[in-house]
């Protein structure tokens, strides 16, 4: 690791004002950060932790919404009682993992085999920062690429709450990552899927899905559909073709289990 | 005698308490006064000319202390291979030069070359990062086929080939075996990949050198299974410093499997370094680094033919089979494709033919060397996969066409078609006994409610004999090794009676600490508590050979029983002398010595006492003190054996595969700690398993490992694992040590690989599935489903 600065605000503003400076990162629970920085990968001459932010922390919920503060971990995501959400989130790595990885964390990351932007997006989620509202289908813009400009800050994550919700998760054998995962929630206006872990482009709408689903919400209503293994990721535990695969099964399940 | 802690009785493991409450003393924790720290700067290319290496800004950093290339050790020997093998035309192997730091060229990513030693493990890490090595990169070797078509690319081209040797076993059997194969009434064959293992030991290695300017004398603190055998390569072979001007101390070792049986270059780079400075010079691998430069295992591809009659009664076995060795040849790298695969092709049978033929190649990857079993697996996983084939092939059952081939209790000693002469075992009682464990009667209803479910139920059955218990030197030798392999213990009874057992066997996870003082109170007849095991010292132990072939019990455990006898006999004078009596009249019984038909007894402290305060003692006729050391050479190796059963659950739409059930009867002899036994069968078993569905090390075209993290590198977790239903009452002792004991560590690391694979095509196999790969991943098992349809 090489050396770098360590700053620990306790205000949204202070915090913005510690990242304008060069070369600063922004600091959750550094699941991700951390690992790479102690194999000299990233050198960030800052670090600003965002975990002793009031703000940003704690959860709400009025019934119609779920707010989830920033700074939530998993673990406490986990204990909340937020139904696919919560059981997500205690599906994230190990207990070392989410009792210090958190939400916003994850989301301004945006691994594309991570498990939170599934559920933003399926949920259509609105992402909430110190400067603005940012709608979950115009957030993930990519592979570790989001809608955040420089020293932006997730604040808080609103969920709207779903008729029912389910979330399938097939764990890439060694990192128990999602291989692929699909988040499944059905409102009153419709059905949302949004797939992670399969895409070379990051977590996604199967809107084809959305569309049968809508007609008919059962996993029946798949049967007909076929998925693309076109820009589907290939590595060591799966192939475009395995992926796609992946991509129907979990959604059927996902369905089934709603 | 002392049930509670004697032979066959399972007191809890000694070594535990330290181990559990941060009380281990590793080599990492070993800090010395005015240390200083070593760090590598390795390739992050597979395979590249080193054009130059400029080493200047490095040295003028901050802290640094010295820096070495591989030009500071041109005139030091290189690290050999343990064994010479020979081709089947009479040619010895190619033995390239293993460099301590590579000179000329580098040969696989993180070949080491250079080393950076500063005041800190930051400042040498700044510094390494700071060596501009100008590397001209090269096609990477990596695929063996490839590398023997191609001799205008070279890993070594010194030696102007990519083969190390074309090893045939047994060469007289060849053209018989060809013959019986061409005339069979049926021939089963397989082509099949031994996958390649990273071996993960929990503690990376470490290497810690105390050169002391005053005395001229070299301690070395590294994590070794064998501190005399490292010692002895460092002395006579790398770096010509004297054995009586070096130690040697792999202190508390945290898991071996093998990979830290060899020395490396990094031993001998410390110790250079302190030799230079004066100073203690520390270096611990970093896990990338284990990943990178530890010896990998197996990786073997392999084409197994098995001729039979129509009956299913096997008349031949026929491999070729190309073995990786990597970029160098590691210290046992020669002999696990070779002795240790090809001497157990006959498996369990009486098949009358075998002929193996093996191809060792070099390539631009990390060595590779033994790893739990040691060619045994991959002649195991050949054999019994081939089995499994023939049988569904003739439509015989599988277990049926084993038994019928069977070598019977009665035909031992039994000399195999592969050269070996198993000395004792009863394969049908394991048979029997696994029948009995794994309700194969109620399989058919268990695959039906499977079934309801969507899933595709398999059931894999197995055997495996092993040779191991390694070995008797004389044979050894024969077979190209360049080393003994007997085992050494001395029992040094204090005055008071207490004990201390040095013995050379290296304890790193197995237990010894606790076992083999089992074996002494139960022969003395006192409590195992009084008895302490020195080990992993060479200034405090004899010359021992450590630890790896599943030898310690076997072979040290009878030096151990070896060196207590000459105690006893020794005692037994003391006690005739302190009794009035012949030596011919003493007993020895539970720990006290009495007059045959007399009620005169002393003890055994008793006797200890009078042995180092010898006042009116036999001096005339006995040394005073009570210290005994014995050599213990096998005559054979021994055969452990068994039987095992596995059911899997499939899920047809992910290819996940699920072990439901794993039933194991394993013949391991005499058991000394049936704990111990059933916790090192579960260990293989589970590292078994793990090469059988997830474990794969993966070099891509270049020579990059892609599995070198955690990320992509699957590590077996418990929840990957069954509940194991294990027995080891089927035993059948070793006929020619002292404590019937064959040996139990790497016996679940053999049979269980081809169990599983055997359950998984049993599942997929009204699909047309004929065999799947390992690891049986979910992305292999749903393409071979995908295939098939």
């Amino acid at each position: 690791m090489y050396n770098f600065v360590f700053e620990k605000p306790t205000t949204v503003a202070e915090a913005v004002a510690a990242l304008a400076s060069e070369d600063a990162q922004a600091l959750g629970g550094g699941q991700t950060l951390l690992p790479t920085m102690k194999q000299r990968l990233a050198s960030p001459a800052k670090l600003v932790s965002l975990t002793g932010i009031a703000e940003m922390g704690g959860t709400s919920s009025t019934g119609d919404v779920i707010t989830i503060g920033g700074g939530v971990t998993h673990a406490d995501v986990a204990a909340g009682g937020y139904g696919a959400i919560s059981k997500l989130a205690g599906d994230i790595g190990d207990p070392t993992v989410r009792n210090r990885g958190t939400i916003g964390g994850s989301l301004a990351n945006n691994d594309p085999s991570a498990d939170y932007p599934a559920a933003a997006l399926a949920s259509g989620a609105t992402i909430k920062t110190n400067a603005r509202s940012i709608a979950a289908d115009d957030y993930f813009t990519g592979l570790f690429d989001t809608a955040l400009e420089d020293a932006e800050i997730i604040v808080s994550v609103d969920f709207p709450v779903p008729l029912s919700s389910n979330y399938q998760k097939f764990e890439q054998p060694a990192s128990r990552f999602a291989l692929v995962g699909v988040f499944v929630a059905k409102f009153a206006d419709g059905v949302r899927v949004a797939v992670t872990g399969a895409s070379e482009g990051g977590v996604y709408r199967w809107t084809e899905a959305e569309t049968a689903l809508n007609a008919n919400f059962s996993a029946d209503a798949l049967d007909g559909l076929s998925v693309s293994a076109d820009n589907m990721i290939s590595d060591l535990h799966g192939t475009p073709e395995y992926r796609a695969n992946l991509v129907k099964v979990l959604t059927g399940r996902a369905v089934a289990d709603c | 005698m002392p049930k509670d802690n004697g032979i066959g009785a399972s007191p809890k493991r000694r070594e535990d308490v330290r181990f559990l409450t941060g009380r281990g003393r590793y080599v990492d924790d070993i800090k010395l006064q005015n240390q200083c720290f070593a760090v590598f700067a390795r390739s992050q290319v597979a395979h590249g000319i080193i054009k130059s290496i400029d080493t200047s800004e490095a040295e003028g950093m901050p802290g640094v202390l010295a820096v070495f290339t591989g030009e500071d050790f041109t005139e030091v020997g290189g690290n050999p291979a343990g064994w010479l093998i020979h081709s089947r035309d009479g040619e010895p192997m190619k033995e390239p030069k293993r460099p301590v730091l590579a000179h000329g060229k580098v040969r696989h990513v993180g070949d080491a070359y250079a080393a950076v030693i500063a005041e800190t493990y930051e400042q040498a890490v700044e510094a390494a990062e700071a060596i501009d090595a100008d590397i001209d990169e090269q096609d990477a070797i990596v695929d063996m086929a490839a590398a023997l078509a191609n001799s205008d690319n070279l890993v070594h081209d010194e030696i102007e080939t990519n083969q190390c040797f074309d090893w045939g076993w047994i060469e007289d059997n060849r053209a018989a075996t060809d013959e019986a194969i061409k005339n069979a009434p049926h021939v089963t064959t397989l082509e099949l990949i031994n996958n390649r293992l990273i071996p993960n030991a929990m503690e990376p290695r470490a290497s810690t050198a105390d050169y002391n300017p005053g005395t001229g004398h070299y301690t070395l603190y590294t994590t070794s299974q064998n501190p005399h055998l490292t010692r002895l390569l460092i002395s006579a072979f790398v770096m010509g410093i004297p054995e009586n001007k070096l130690t040697i101390i792999a202190p508390d070792v945290g898991g071996g499997f093998g990979s830290k049986i060899f020395h490396y270059g990094e031993e001998a780079l410390v110790l250079a370094a302190s030799k230079k400075l004066g100073r203690p010079v520390r270096w611990t691998a970093s896990r990338w680094e284990s990943f990178l430069t530890d010896a990998h295992g197996r990786d073997h591809r392999t084409t197994i033919e098995l001729a039979t009659d129509k009956e299913g009664n096997f008349l031949a076995f026929r491999t070729s089979t190309l073995a990786n060795v990597g970029a160098y040849l590691s210290n046992f790298s020669t002999v696990t494709p070779t002795i240790l695969h090809g001497t157990v092709i006959a498996g369990n049978y009486t098949v009358p033919l075998t002929y193996v033929n093996v191809k060792a190649v070099f390539t631009n990857t990390a060595p590779v060397d033994a790893y739990r079993g040691a060619g045994r697996p991959e002649a195991t996983f050949s054999v019994e996969r081939v089995i499994d084939k023939c049988a569904r092939e003739l439509g015989i059952d599988p277990i049926e066409i084993r038994r019928k081939n069977f070598i019977k209790k009665e035909q031992f000693p039994f000399l195999t078609a592969a050269g070996l002469e198993y000395d004792s075992g009863d394969y049908h009682a394991l048979m029997d006994k696994l029948e009995e464990m794994a309700d194969f009667d109620g399989f058919e209803a268990r695959k039906a409610e499977s079934a309801k479910r969507g899933l595709l139920r398999g059931l894999g059955i197995n055997t495996y004999v092993e040779a191991c218990g390694l070995a008797p030197s004389n044979l050894a030798g024969i077979l190209g090794s360049r080393v003994g392999l007997y085992e050494s213990a001395t029992v040094r009874v204090n005055a008071t009676g207490n004990i201390s057992v040095m013995t050379g066997s290296h304890s790193h996870g197995q237990g010894h600490e606790t076992v083999f003082p089992q074996i002494v109170a139960d022969m003395l007849g006192m409590s195992a508590d009084d008895i302490d095991i020195v080990h992993g010292d060479t200034s405090k132990i004899p010359f021992g050979m450590g630890t790896y072939g599943s030898r310690s019990m076997a072979v040290g455990g009878s030096a151990i029983v070896r060196a207590t006898e000459k105690i006893i006999e020794k005692a037994t004078k003391i006690a005739a002398h302190m009794m009035e009596a012949g030596d011919g009249d003493i007993e020895f019984n539970d720990g006290v010595f009495s007059v045959v038909g007399t009620d005169k007894t002393v003890t055994f402290p008793e006797v200890a006492f009078k042995a180092y305060i010898p006042h009116d003692y036999p001096i005339d006729k006995l040394e005073p003190g009570l210290e005994e050391t014995a050599f213990y050479d096998p005559g054979n190796f021994t055969y452990p054996s068994g039987a095992y059963a596995c059911e899997v659950e499939i899920d047809p739409d992910t290819g996940k595969v699920t072990i439901c059930s794993f039933s194991a009867a394993d013949d391991v002899g005499n058991v000394i700690n049936p704990m111990i036994v059933e916790g090192q069968i579960q260990g293989g078993l589970g590292q078994g398993i793990g090469q059988a569905l997830v474990e794969n090390c993966v070099y891509d075209e270049n020579g990059q490992l892609l599995s070198g993290s955690y990320m992509d590198y699957t590590m077996p977790r418990a929840d990957d694992m069954p509940f194991f239903n294990v027995d080891q009452s089927c035993l059948t002792p070793c006929t020619h040590n002292p404590l019937g004991a064959k040996g139990c560590g790497e016996a679940g690391a053999i049979g269980s690989p081809p169990t599983v694979i055997n359950a998984v095509v049993d599942a997929l196999s009204h699909l047309g599935v004929t065999h799947v790969d390992m690891p049986a991943s979910p992305a292999r098992v749903w393409a071979a489903i995908q295939a098939a349809k």
